[in-house]
């Protein structure tokens, strides 16, 4: 009997076996304790984001064999040359930057109306119910609502039947349809941002600027901008760096608009490091956006 | 599904003949003569059946009925060879060559473009006809062509081939053209509705309209182009360009342009003009009187294959003529054996893909990958690889 308990109590205080130890350990340890629990996703994010960028990167200065198309890893700065000095890259770059400001600005402009009467001048309880029919694009397949405006911009189409009382005509297939068509799909991304901008928004301020004489202009400009821009700025790094990114639309209604998206898809073949550098641009292009972005402030309320 | 046609723009967006470089003797006396091989054996006599055979294949050439229940050639012969049959769809020629490397397969459906580097490379190799019986039935002249045999050694067996045609707009497009002048030279009389299909190896088609229309380039083979002829005719493609409405490399895009009037006269299918026709559009398709280009496939075994039997029984089995009418009605090609053509379900089919037509193939310049050492056998000058023809595709579409 004595012999056993102070063996017991002993136990209690110094734990025996490895786990009861390692347990003990990281006990006393925050910091391994905070390491163990975050080096997966650490690894994830390190190894899977920021290294297939870096592998991006670096393998923008290799270059082909130009016989046989074999990746060559001699290092050269030929790729980043080339895009800045072969007129066809640059123009492409242009054209693909100018379409994702145009959806931007597109969409900053329909967005804001639609958000202002979901959040704030359609009846309580119908708001979830708008939120959610805006949303419902988002359920459909991406391939079925581009082909649909393939049908809607054709010859005869919705589009032409539409304007032809006015004497109009379709845009018909081009760099016009991409920007329309990407508008389209990425809009839900730009209304719910302001929408969740616009709710919260205090009544007491409309009124104030109201009682101090401000007209709904001066109102919108000098209150209620300023208050919903982070979220304009979030809404518009969907808006610009989706369209960036997009190739498929264009294939389908942009006639024979080529993008950055299908240069890299043209050359991922045959021309590996040249993909690599085309597929550079976006990113320094957007990196470039989100650090313009960040003196908003909008990063944060991302 | 017939969709499945888009990965011919992917096919073509290939590598070059690699080691037909590499194993080149500096020669290239013959179209061919370039090409060296190693030395392979093909093999005498079959054995009994491993019990399994894996296959690279295009969508929609190996179908066991899961895509579509009507679409069932695989579990026949499962059934009846007792090799079970486990097949991975190929993207690109580029993908297939890249899969046969890895020593997992044991037979391909190599496109031109992918047949002359495997044999290269020693990937595939020589295939024995004796021990495919159905190759008798096979229709002579694709037999023993470039894409699918190097000096006289024949390295696999033919499974359909396709033109490229002159599609247009009968209403729209009066009178109705017989030369592909239409799309060249006289384009701007249809400015934003002509259409081309989306791929470098478009360059050739033309190459081979420049062949019959400026002789002084002296273009023998549209996929040898030397750097005169290559500049020529990427300045015809980019004054073409102009008068385009849009590129197709997607089956649907092009029947959709058709039937809205988008599109009115450009490249084209047999198979997109059939189904354009049946949905209701006003459109003919033809070779005109240049002659076109086209495509043909072939099916190869690997050198190292480990089911080499079972390999041989699909390969005689996927050219027998209900099999071979089941899977060209299926994907909308020629078929290879003459015989499919009694077995087709429509019983006009082989009449409209021309399959026993030996004079309309005559006039078809089937695809292949230019490589630097000209395949026409022009020793004195260098041909643009086709890296280069990828490049010019990019400035001509602009």
């Amino acid at each position: 009997m004595t012999a056993t308990a102070p063996a017991a109590r002993s136990a209690e205080r110094r734990p025996q076996g490895p786990l009861r130890r390692a347990a003990g350990a990281l006990h006393r340890r925050p910091r391994l304790r905070l390491a163990l629990l975050l080096t997966a996703p650490l690894l994830w994010l390190a190894v899977l984001y920021l290294g297939s960028l870096s592998v991006l990167f670096v393998s923008a200065f290799w270059t082909t064999d130009s016989f046989t198309s074999a990746v060559v890893r001699v290092w050269s700065a030929d790729n980043f040359h080339a895009l800045v000095t072969t007129p066809v890259y640059r123009q492409v770059i242009v054209r693909s930057v100018g379409v994702a400001l145009a959806v931007t600005v597109l969409c900053a402009v329909i967005a804001f109306p639609l958000a202002f009467y979901t959040a704030r001048v359609a009846r309580p309880r119908w708001r979830p119910l708008l939120v959610v029919a805006i949303l419902t694009p988002l359920w459909a397949s991406y391939l079925v609502k581009v082909y649909a405006w393939r049908l809607i911009l054709s010859q005869g189409g919705l589009a032409d039947w539409m304007l032809r009382p006015f004497g109009l005509s379709g845009p018909g297939f081009g760099l016009p349809a991409t920007v329309l068509t990407l508008t389209y799909l990425w809009l839900p991304y730009m209304v719910l941002p302001l929408h969740t901008a616009l709710r919260q928004l205090p009544d007491g301020l409309l009124d104030a600027s109201a009682d101090l004489g401000a007209r709904p202009g001066r109102t919108f400009r000098s209150v209620v901008l300023p208050l919903v821009l982070p979220s304009l700025a979030a809404g518009s790094v969907f808006t610009f760096s989706l369209s960036l990114g997009d190739y498929i639309t264009v294939q389908i209604v942009g006639g024979k608009t080529q993008l950055i998206g299908n240069l890299v898809y043209s050359d991922i073949e045959l021309n590996l490091p040249m993909a690599a550098a085309l597929g550079t641009v976006p990113v320094v292009v957007i990196v470039l956006y989100l650090l313009a972005i960040r003196r908003t402030g909008a990063l944060s309320s991302l | 599904m017939r969709l499945t046609r888009i990965r011919r723009t992917a096919a073509t967006a290939a590598l070059l003949l690699t080691a037909a470089a590499c194993g080149s003797s500096g020669g290239g006396d013959a179209p061919s003569g370039g090409l060296n091989p190693p030395d392979l054996k093909a093999p005498t006599r079959l054995g009994a059946g491993e019990g399994q055979v894996n296959l690279i294949a295009w969508a929609g050439y190996v179908e066991d009925g899961s895509n579509d229940p009507k679409a069932d050639w695989v579990s026949g012969f499962e059934q009846r060879t007792g090799c079970q049959v486990r097949s991975k769809v190929a993207a690109s020629s580029d993908e297939m060559v890249k899969l046969m490397k890895t020593g997992d397969y044991d037979a391909v459906s190599a496109s031109g473009d992918a047949s002359l580097r495997l044999i290269a490379s020693g990937d595939a190799a020589p295939v024995n006809t004796d021990l495919v019986p159905n190759y008798r039935d096979v229709f002579p002249d694709l037999k023993m062509q470039p894409w699918n045999s190097v000096k006289g050694t024949a390295y696999g067996i033919p499974h359909g081939r396709g033109a490229n045609l002159l599609m247009y707009d009968t209403e729209k497009v009066k009178p109705a053209p017989t030369s592909w002048s239409a799309v060249f030279d006289g384009a701007s009389a249809y400015k934003g509705h002509v259409t081309a299909y989306d791929s470098p190896i478009y360059i050739a088609d033309a190459a081979l309209y420049l062949k019959a229309t400026k002789p002084e380039l002296g273009i023998k083979d549209p996929y040898a182009l030397d750097q005169k002829q290559f500049d020529a005719a990427v300045a015809l493609l980019k004054k073409q360009n102009a008068s385009v409405g849009e590129y197709w490399s997607d089956y649907l895009k092009e029947v959709s342009a058709f039937k809205s009037g988008d599109s009115v006269i450009g490249t084209t299918w047999q198979v997109i003009a059939n189904l354009a026709a049946s949905e209701g559009a006003r459109v003919k398709a033809s070779v005109p009187k240049e002659g076109s280009t086209g495509w043909s496939d072939t099916w190869m075994v690997a050198a190292e294959a480990k089911h080499p039997n079972c390999a041989y029984k699909w390969l005689d089995w996927i050219v027998s003529p209900k099999v071979n009418a089941q899977v060209a009605e299926y994907f909308g090609e020629a078929p290879a054996n003459a015989k499919a053509c009694a077995q087709t379900a429509d019983k006009d089919f082989c009449a409209t893909y021309h399959a026993a037509d030996t004079a309309y193939w005559k006039r078809i310049a089937f695809w292949n990958t230019p490589i630097e050492q000209c395949l026409d056998g022009r020793t004195e000058v260098k041909c643009v690889p086709y890296a280069k023809w990828v490049q010019a595709w990019t400035e001509i579409k602009g």
